[in-house]
């Protein structure tokens, strides 16, 4: 902490206690307002026209028999967009509505006005677009061959990195081919929100969103408005995991608003939020791994090839972590690796839990376990021997030089007992559940381990800086920052970090709001806590200190005769000892701009460069029972050892990790957005499956904690770490089980079950 | 809209008319619309998610498939019915206390659904936990505090 050489800090309701939810109360009575709950008096309901077809020309577009349906406000197509006609998270590519060109299906076409949700939907239906088809480009192998489906190119990006000596070979070689699908983010709580026009021609959006002020930065010049006359406010928010850092129904809620000078709320449904999102890449892999007959790596060889989807989002930086983070937790002194992402008329990827990491940590698990049988080791053994440790260097030539407790997070999650064999569990534990369709003589346990890492915040030269502001008076302190709470819990460590720093009992924080304080980032990347919690705390110390002084100036005493202990203003002789909050009888605020340390860009032809802010590691072991005749898969338990830094809430550290490797089970075994020529198959959560209660099995949980200096008290990002290692630690314990190949993710029971017609293993 | 009618609902112990309302509007969204109470969630709208559970009668459904105008007569109990007096329930409390809440957004949705279990059946084995709760999609948590919740219950009520 860069002002709290004068601060002792203690816990009290702060930090490293599980304390409950600021919002919970709210949130379990019903009274919590999502974006989806928000009502104004006139409030009209906007809905979207998406175009049906991957790629096509519009012909013309007749909104006349809309406009009659009674109830209808309003119809507004491309000619309407008041200012900049695309937007974008890094480069504004997307038009706000298509206007000659649909390039995905799902893309905007129109939008409406209407007085009940209802008649939206059937004047969307009446509105007539002359679509003429044209062949989309699918297959992200073709993509570089086939025209150009926007002006910028089927490229978005090709990184390569190239460290040591490209030449080298090792005495074992193993090589394997991996594909992931696509995965939903699926939050619960859909894309809405309300616009509220002010009257002067300025609006108020209330929107459910990981980054405020980015979205700000996008939605003002698409409506042709002043920086100030746009305001951007959180709406209460029903989980995010990456879908909502584009834009979706901002600008369209925007726009139909300033047209009707009325509120407008816009919310998607299920069907809808498929499309209204970018997902994850879906990547297809190649790897060669060279290695001593020990074991121990000496090249890793990669091609990363990343479907973007039909507009950029943030596919450049995800196509990066794909080829930083390729070779895994590991030390490997020469490397090969290139990941491309490009553009075909698929729906656009972008940012989900793990970000470009998640694909390749699936295919280097799954190459170091073909290593491990190569060299014969056991799937622990290769890794440890292997492992990252805090001083070693990545292949960017970067030293890692934060705590990198690989070996840690491993040995606790192997040290996890494994449960009792199939037959000793009630039906239930079976394969199929409790609709018993599993014959016990074919279930065949499966242990998998797995380990990953990733990056920390953002990298590659981009400051992502955040502000914060403490406010004290009266003994309540008034935080201010524009974090989005998504559900990870951001507010509870914002006021345990100031309960804390401050010693008060009372924490107010203030809305969200891009009209009240500066950027905070987004709550992306494991960042939050990290970057804007390191800003209350330091908003907190300079309010602390001024505290300090005020009482110095009042008893006439040296500054520097005064310390800082649990809340209170005291000096070595007991003769003074005031809580901070009755310091000053004038309010005291502090605001803060908090940067990272500086990163750099990757070197364009080796990648090589000091990249990175910082790493968090994980590690995953999983037991499955597998049906050999139905290809069913019980996944009995999972056990991880994560590396925290410091929890300083153990309990959300831990509904943190449970919920993403829930994630993870979800994307070894059910989850994946099916297309046919770019048309999506299954969007609802009835054929696009997430875990349920009865598909989670126990999660052990291990934290280690080792503090990583300069972090707030110590702490790394939470969010993502296990959401790496989870799926290809069921997919090793699927094919220890099984003794299948399985090159790709999801695993489907026809990938298990008719594998030996398939031609698997 | 056309077809519109006028009819009343009685949630949570209080007769309500909903007016002027169309035929083909669901219960969930005459709570949260017509009514002001949108503490029941549209998380899919077909039935999938269990985010609009409500009771009916006694009986847990997802307020979404069910037709407001054909639920008059019958007696609705809507998450704001079940502690309406300020206070938490034992239910919300335990979520609350063993972090079974993130976003929040399924939360509703399993408040009733877990006093719908625990209120028919004192001492669930874990088989009719996930049974009673498999139908309510939680995005965030992975379950584990969800059902480190019930237990938590089960144990309080038991004394």
């Amino acid at each position: 902490m860069a002002e709290g050489a004068h601060v002792i800090d203690r816990p009290r309701t702060g930090i490293g206690v599980s304390t409950r939810r600021p919002d919970g109360r709210a949130k379990v009575r019903g009274e919590f307002a999502y974006s989806s709950d928000l009502y104004a008096d006139e409030m009209l309901w906007g809905r979207t026209l998406r175009s049906p077809h991957a790629h096509a020309r519009i012909r013309s577009i007749d909104i006349g028999p809309a406009l009659t349906i009674a109830g209808v406000s309003a119809v507004l197509t491309a000619d309407d967009v008041p200012g900049r006609p695309t937007y974008g998270l890094t480069v504004p590519d997307q038009p706000v509505l298509a206007r000659d060109i649909v390039r995905y299906e799902g893309e905007p076409v129109a939008i409406v006005a209407a007085d009940h949700p209802d008649t939206a939907r059937r004047a969307i239906g009446a509105i007539v677009v002359e679509y003429e088809v044209l062949e989309p480009v699918t297959d992200p192998q073709k993509a570089l061959e086939s025209p150009a489906i926007h002006p910028d190119g089927n490229l978005i990006r090709t990184v390569p990195i190239r460290r040591g000596d490209v030449n080298a070979v090792g005495t074992v070689v193993v090589e394997g081919t991996y594909e992931m699908g696509i995965q939903d983010q699926a939050f619960l709580g859909p894309e809405s929100g309300m616009a509220v026009p002010d009257g002067a021609g300025g609006i108020d959006l209330y929107v459910a969103t990981q980054g405020l002020h980015q979205d700000h930065a996008q939605v003002a010049p698409c409506l042709g408005l002043a920086p100030e006359e746009v305001r951007l406010h959180l709406a209460g928010t029903g989980g995010a995991f990456g879908a909502r850092e584009d834009l979706s129904m901002h600008v369209h809620a925007c726009m139909l608003a300033l047209h009707l000078n009325r509120p407008v709320k816009m919310s998607y449904l299920r069907d809808e939020s498929f499309v209204g999102h970018v997902r994850r890449h879906p990547a297809q892999m190649w790897f060669r791994h060279h290695a001593t007959p020990e074991g121990r790596l000496v090249k890793v060889e990669a091609r990363i090839l990343l479907d973007g989807g039909a507009y950029a989002s943030t596919s450049a930086y995800t196509a990066a972590n794909s080829a930083r983070f390729a070779c895994g937790p590991y030390r490997v002194p020469n490397a090969v690796i290139d990941a491309t992402c490009v553009r075909t008329n698929n729906a656009p990827s972008g940012a989900m839990r793990g970000f470009g990491v998640v694909q390749v940590c699936y295919a280097h698990e799954s190459q170091m376990d073909k290593l491990a049988a190569a060299v014969g080791l056991d799937p622990v053994e290769i890794r440890l021997r292997n492992a990252l440790a805090q001083g070693d260097e990545l292949v960017t030539g970067q030293t890692v030089d934060v705590p990198a407790p690989v070996r840690e997070c491993l040995e606790a999650a192997a040290d996890v007992p494994v449960p009792p064999p199939a037959g000793e569990v009630d039906d239930y534990g079976l394969p199929g559940g409790a609709g018993r369709t599993a014959d016990r003589t074919r279930i065949r346990r499966g242990v998998g381990y797995a380990v990953g890492f990733k990056n920390l915040a953002y990298s590659e030269g981009y400051d992502d800086d955040t502000r914060a502001r403490c406010h004290l008076d009266g003994g309540v302190a008034t935080i201010t920052c524009a974090a989005a709470e998504l559900g990870q819990g951001f507010v509870t460590v914002a006021e345990q970090i100031t309960r804390t720093v401050l010693g008060v009992d009372q924490v107010v924080l203030a809305p969200a709001s891009t009209a009240t304080i500066g950027s905070a980032g987004s709550s992306a990347a494991s960042r939050q806590t990290y970057m804007s919690g390191a800003a209350i705390a330091m908003a907190c110390h300079e309010v602390a200190e001024r505290a300090r002084r005020a009482v110095a100036d009042r008893h006439g005493v040296a500054v520097d005769t005064l310390e800082i202990d649990d809340g209170r203003i005291v000096s070595r002789d007991p003769a003074i000892d005031i809580p901070i909050g009755s310091a000053s009888e004038e309010p005291l605020e502090a605001e803060v701009n908090h940067h990272h340390r500086e990163t750099f860009p990757m070197d364009p032809v080796t990648g090589q460069g000091d990249t990175d802010v910082s790493w968090v590691f994980a590690a995953n072991r999983a037991v499955v029972d597998v049906d050999l005749d139905l290809g069913l898969v019980r996944v009995v338990q999972m056990a991880t050892g994560q590396d925290v830094g410091k929890a300083l809430n153990p309990l959300s550290v831990v509904g943190q990790i449970e919920g993403a490797v829930s994630q993870g089970l979800g994307l070894a075994v059910m989850e994946e957005v099916i297309t046919a020529n770019g048309i999506v198959r299954n969007p609802s959560f009835t054929d696009y499956l997430i875990p349920t209660i009865a598909d989670m099995p126990p999660v052990a949980v291990t934290l280690i904690e080792e503090p990583e200096d300069g972090a707030p008290f110590g702490a790394k990002g939470v969010g993502e770490a296990s959401s790496l290692p989870s799926t290809p630690a069921v997919v090793a314990a699927i094919r220890a089980a099984t003794g299948l190949e399985l090159p790709r993710v999801p695993i489907r029971p026809e990938d298990i079950a008719l594998a030996d017609i398939r031609g698997d293993g | 809209m056309t077809e519109a009618i006028t009819y009343r609902l009685r949630v949570n112990g209080t007769d309500r008319i909903v007016e002027s309302s169309w035929l083909g509007e669901s219960l969930l969204y005459v709570l949260r619309e017509r009514l002001g109470l949108a503490g029941s969630k549209n998380a899919c709208e077909e039935g999938e998610c269990g985010s609009c559970s409500v009771l009916v009668d006694g009986r847990l459904v997802c307020s979404c498939l069910e037709l407001a105008a054909a639920a008059e007569g019958t007696e609705i109990v809507t998450v704001e019915g079940l502690s309406p007096d300020g206070a938490l329930s034992d239910v919300q409390e335990a979520l609350l206390s063993e972090g079974g809440v993130q976003c929040g957004f399924c939360t509703p949705g399993f408040v009733v659904a877990v006093h719908d279990l625990l209120d028919g059946n004192a001492d669930p084995s874990l088989l009719e936990t996930k049974e009673a709760l498999a139908g309510n999609l939680c995005r965030c948590t992975g379950y584990g505090r969800i059902e480190a919740a019930v237990e938590r219950v089960v144990d309080l009520r038991r004394g």
